[in-house]
């Protein structure tokens, strides 16, 4: 707790002017609009695509299902910096397949999707699988077609873990830096990510202005906490009933 | 028809932005023979960042496993004040960003921080150094051993320590012959994760190491140091011995996870 009072500490250090100077300068208020636009897109696209991924491993089966599983986590165990490096490699500049979006923003999403990809499907799938399959048969045989079963019994199970890894997701891709540094090219106003910027401050010798815009990073992590700490109360008041 | 194409569409997602990467990486590094990127690996930088990057580990392991049980069990079973707030509070590390838990590090450590002035005084390098890093390491990697015990402590109930306890064993003892084999896999999944994480952390190391060649370096800097030194080669043949050893961690928690549910 101490280090974080320390940054706050920091960031009012040169009084509330500086601080806001600090937030809105246009370096700083570009990093942080591509920051959280590029992770709120990421964890939309990662709800769905995990939620379809989680879907396939619980409901479907084929041949090296365990295999997909057990890779699921691999952004989880892979360190950041080696997952921007092996995006680079297939998607950069010697792509083997023509695919060139190094140091585009269409880059950063790609990384942002790497490192965030286990949160739906992880927290979807334990869900999935302990659903009644009653309840499915039921709505079936009271003449519910396919999707209105979906949308009326299913989504509403799993829809806190949807949300829940969403906001881990959106977390994680507000804070990652490791995968961003090298396939990004931190091209201020244009790929500079907040976290890169912060890290440009301090080497320019900027504390006070990093410090600042850190505070914004961690007012939206805070806010993220709260809100995945509500869903946990909302979804569990019956259990703890 | 529709269950094919959901199957499609999660495993072209998942072959589209993990494996084929990956596959790219190990060739590339290959492609030149096997004596090349072991040429690139034994430099006398590269071994050292692999030594600070396990020190590193070595130190911060431990600490967190400990930290993590005491958490645990205070969080399943003590009532305190402020217990809600630790509830809480253990998961920052994995909704902060790594840079500002640096940044927090290097404003609290730097000299003109809180305890820089102290520090400096006794003459200890903390930033910059290896202390500043095994801090900053223990903290992005500080829920991980607590979050998996949590859940097994709840679900393992309160008898059999309740049970030790009437037949006069001691706290200890009820902790070592009772709570611990209990939680067992727990803990060491939660090890495995926490080691996984220490072993590739960037962000806060990067802001608080200095990145001082053959000194502060670790292996995840080393990475990027030879990507913008232009020395692709050795970038990729650093990142496969992390990835290989991602992929050895991966196995450990597959081999894990299913026993974790029966103890």
């Amino acid at each position: 707790m101490l280090p974080i009072a320390a940054l706050v500490w920091a960031s009012r250090s040169d009084g509330t002017q500086a601080f806001w100077g600090s937030v809105t300068s246009p370096q700083a208020v570009a990093a942080l609009k591509l920051t959280v636009g590029a992770a709120f897109i990421v964890a939309v696209l990662n709800a769905v695509l995990g939620t379809i991924t989680a879907w396939v491993l619980v409901r479907d089966d084929f041949r090296g299902k365990s295999v997909i599983n057990s890779i699921i986590d691999l952004p989880f165990a892979l360190p950041t910096i080696v997952a921007g490096l092996t995006l680079l490699a297939l998607y950069g500049p010697k792509s083997p397949i023509g695919i060139d979006i190094a140091f585009t923003r269409t880059a950063i999403l790609a990384a942002l999707m790497f490192v965030t990809l286990p949160f739906v499907v992880r927290t979807v799938q334990p869900v999935l699988t302990e659903i009644d399959k009653e309840m499915e048969e039921a709505a079936k045989s009271l003449g519910a077609s396919e999707l209105t079963t979906f949308r009326r019994v299913i989504f509403p199970n799993i829809l806190p873990g949807i949300l829940s890894g969403f906001a881990l997701a959106f977390a994680k891709a507000v804070g990652e830096i490791g995968s961003l540094v090298i396939i990004s090219g931190n091209l201020p106003y244009k790929t500079e990510v907040s976290s890169v910027f912060i890290l440009g401050q301090i080497e320019s010798g900027n504390p006070a202005g990093a410090a600042a815009v850190a505070v914004v990073l961690l007012v939206i992590s805070f806010a993220i906490l709260l809100g995945v700490g509500a869903i946990r109360h909302f979804t569990t008041r019956h259990d703890r009933a | 028809m529709r269950r094919y194409a959901l199957r499609f569409v999660a495993l072209g997602y998942l072959a589209a932005i993990l494996i084929a990467p990956l596959g790219v990486v190990f060739y590339r590094t290959f492609q030149d023979g096997f004596a090349s990127a072991w040429e690139a690996l034994s430099t006398t930088e590269t071994i050292h960042a692999f030594k600070l990057t396990l020190i590193i580990t070595a130190i911060a392991v431990p600490l967190n496993t400990v930290f993590g049980i005491i958490c645990a069990i205070a969080i399943v079973r003590r009532r305190f004040p402020g217990k809600g707030l630790l509830n809480a509070f253990i998961d920052l590390p994995l909704a902060l960003s790594p840079v500002v838990v640096g940044l927090s590090l290097f404003l609290l450590y730097g000299r003109t921080g809180w305890f820089g002035g102290f520090f400096e005084r006794h003459d200890i390098q903390v930033l910059f150094a290896l202390p500043a890093m095994v801090i900053a390491t223990i903290f992005v990697s500080l829920p991980f051993v607590a979050r998996e015990v949590v859940p097994t402590l709840r679900e393992v109930g309160d008898e059999q320590e309740q049970a030790a306890r009437t037949l006069g064993a001691s706290g200890w003892q009820t902790f070592r012959r009772i709570t611990l084999p209990s939680i067992r896999w727990a803990v060491i999944y939660g090890v495995i994760l926490t080691t996984a994480r220490c072993l590739g952390e960037y962000g806060a190391v990067a802001v608080i190491s200095g990145r001082i060649q053959g000194q502060t370096e670790t292996a995840t800097l080393r990475v990027e140091e030879r990507y913008d030194s232009f020395d692709l080669a050795g970038a990729y043949a650093i990142a496969i011995v992390l990835a290989l050893i991602a992929i050895a961690v991966l196995l450990l928690m597959t081999l894990v996870k299913p026993r974790e549910g029966t103890t």
